[in-house]
């Protein structure tokens, strides 16, 4: 079998911005997970409100492509913010399936609330002109966009990973995971912690979104079906380790790049059937912590 | 359970199951006379599978504890292999129902395998991307046809004599299909295996002190649970006569938990009111394209919030009773 390089590194590089999606979202799923033990089933609806609020600002207020990057996370990591005092709040303490259902219900308004409005079809959002054309690295074509993104993505995703490993605030963030009774004791409002790490999450979510935008349209249902993958990369991850989230992101994602180029029928499923592998192989998932 | 008859305890639940037996028959009842009375036949038989298909899953979630977000799989893959055999191998009825029950009976043993290794909200991420998986498969697989599902199953004859295509005698065939399930998870949540399974959902680490392999109970709930969420799959094929990937979708299997939830989850009667309210909300809205997908998505989140006990755990909660 010949290998065409060309189409190799092309499908690589797809995976890889794939792989970056994962990553955003994986880490933001993790980190809502640890403060507020559930899973976020809005996860993909905030990811698609991310790109939608890009569209909106350029199309309604004039607002581009950079001042979007910045304020649409911040808008949606504050409507997530309000989702979590006003809804979320109320299930602690309750089985944490509660959560799973409740966060279900809310992707679901929000996507046929959106669905109503703008349909299904994919509405274009243009790459900025700075990001416009490509390079040619000898062995591939790299259009600037998609290297901008991967890059962009790595960062935030270390930054964040920083954030939380390496601050006093990432600190107070991570006692407060293992015991939030002591560490409100100390002094600390662990309310309000839980209520930002929401709006860090969902804003990391949103900031996908305003990546992808340029890539894949803004669709009222882009983050529906790749919430059902991002589950499955947190499963085959554990969400235990926040590197843990960020490594078997990327990595799942260029896993799929290279299905894709050598049996593109099952680039669909491989990171389901993979799921399956780890579940038979290692059940607590590669980075291991047991839930 | 081995309590003898004058325990205070035993008479207490000599009583509930008096009342369930009370409501089973009233229950059975209007069915029965639901042809005579001109309601939309059709109608009723729908709902009736996914009343079949909420019972299953609230076996996995009301007495297991364990929130399957992926039962459209055995409902569509019942449906499929159901409405393949009917239509290509032109085999009778009752072997094309059979053949969709075992095909859904060996998805279960299948996945259930693999879903039963970590429990909680892992559970419900992992069925939910398995049949997400299953999902690309039959969009892929020429025997579903694709985006088209397939269509015009023909109905039959059952057992060579009893004609499926007249709607009276589909009706009580169907019927018969959904009391023979609803009496199988009846009798399951009644019985020792139904205790260490509600044991189980109380406190897992217990059971397993108290020596029970707790795995092997979860297993035998979920295959039991996808085989008859597989006869509801089945039945719903002779019903409307296709089978179509929107029975395999997440979004199925979002809205049989709705169903669950709205009647009360746990509860015996629960799921089967679920599964007609929700039918019935359908039915009456559909002229409202996607604002159906956002009233199930409110009521989600009120269910959640504000009533978590569902229709019938609320009545049976205020007569104090068990139903």
């Amino acid at each position: 079998m010949s290998i065409n390089l060309q189409a190799l590194s092309a499908q690589l590089l797809v995976g890889l911005i794939n792989g970056s999606f994962y990553a955003l979202l994986s880490l933001g799923l993790a980190v809502i997970f640890g403060m507020l033990n559930i899973i976020n089933f809005a996860h993909g609806a905030v990811y698609m409100m991310g790109a939608f609020c890009a569209y909106f600002l350029l199309n309604i207020f004039g607002i581009g492509y950079w001042p979007a990057l910045i304020i649409a996370p911040v808008l949606v990591g504050i409507f997530g913010m309000v989702m979590e005092r006003t809804m979320l709040k109320w299930l602690a303490g309750l089985d944490n399936l509660y959560g799973l259902l409740l966060t279900f219900g809310l992707a679901l308004i929000i996507q046929g609330v959106f669905q109503n409005y703008f349909g299904s079809s994919g509405l274009p959002y243009a790459i900025p002109d700075e990001l416009q054309g490509g390079i040619n690295l000898g062995f591939m074509f790299l259009p600037i966009y998609r290297g901008w993104v991967i890059v962009c993505s790595l960062v935030v995703c270390l930054a964040t990973w920083y954030l939380i490993e390496r601050t006093r605030l990432g600190a107070y963030l991570r006692a407060a995971t293992e015991n939030p009774t002591l560490v409100r004791a100390f002094g600390i409002n662990v309310p309000r912690m839980i209520t930002l790490t929401y709006g860090l999450g969902v804003g990391l979510a949103a900031l996908a979104g305003v990546l992808s935008a340029p890539i894949n349209q803004v669709r009222p249902l882009m983050g529906a079906d790749l919430i059902i993958v991002v589950f499955a990369v947190v499963v085959i991850g554990g969400m235990g380790s926040i590197m843990g989230s960020i490594v078997t992101g990327f990595a799942l994602g260029v896993i799929e790049g290279l299905t894709k180029y050598f049996y593109p029928e099952a680039s669909n499923t491989v990171v389901f059937v993979l799921m399956v592998l780890v579940l038979l192989v290692k059940p607590t998932g590669l980075t291991g912590r047991a839930v | 359970m081995v309590a003898s008859i004058d325990h205070p305890v035993r008479t207490t639940s000599r009583r509930i199951i008096g009342d369930e037996m009370i409501v089973f028959i009233l229950m059975t009842a209007v069915l029965a006379i639901v042809p005579m009375t001109g309601i939309y036949p059709f109608f009723v038989m729908q709902g009736l599978c996914f009343a079949l298909l909420a019972c299953a899953f609230n076996l996995l979630l009301g007495y297991g504890g364990l929130l399957s977000f992926g039962h459209a799989m055995f409902l569509g893959t019942a449906g499929y292999v159901c409405a393949h055999a009917l239509k290509v191998w032109d085999v009778p009825p009752e072997l094309g129902i059979g053949a969709g029950v075992a095909a859904a009976a060996l998805l279960a043993v299948v996945t259930g395998v693999v879903a039963i290794r970590r429990q909680g909200i892992y559970f419900a991420m992992i069925t939910l991307a398995l049949a997400q998986l299953l999902y690309f498969v039959y969009l892929q697989t020429p025997f579903t046809h694709g985006e088209d599902g397939i269509q015009g199953v023909p109905q039959g004859r059952m057992f060579g004599v009893i004609d499926l295509s007249r709607p009276d005698t589909l009706y009580y065939v169907i019927l018969g299909g959904f009391l023979f399930g609803f009496l199988v998870i009846y009798r399951a949540v009644n019985s020792p295996f139904g205790e260490v399974l509600k044991a189980i959902r109380e406190n897992e680490q217990r059971a397993i002190s108290l020596g029970y392999k707790t795995d092997q109970y979860k297993l035998l709930a979920y295959i039991l649970s996808g085989t008859l969420a597989g006869l509801a799959g089945s039945l719903k094929v002779l019903v409307v006569q296709n089978a179509s990937l929107t029975d395999v979708h997440w979004t199925m299997s979002g809205e049989i938990v709705l169903m669950t939830l709205v009647g009360g989850l746990g509860t015996v009667f629960g799921p089967v009111v679920g599964a007609f309210a929700i039918i019935a909300m359908q039915q009456y809205l559909a002229g409202f394209g996607q604002w159906v997908t956002v009233i199930q998505g409110v009521i989600f989140v009120v269910c959640v919030l504000t009533f978590r006990r569902g229709v019938v755990g609320e009545i049976a909660h205020y007569f104090k009773r068990s139903l």
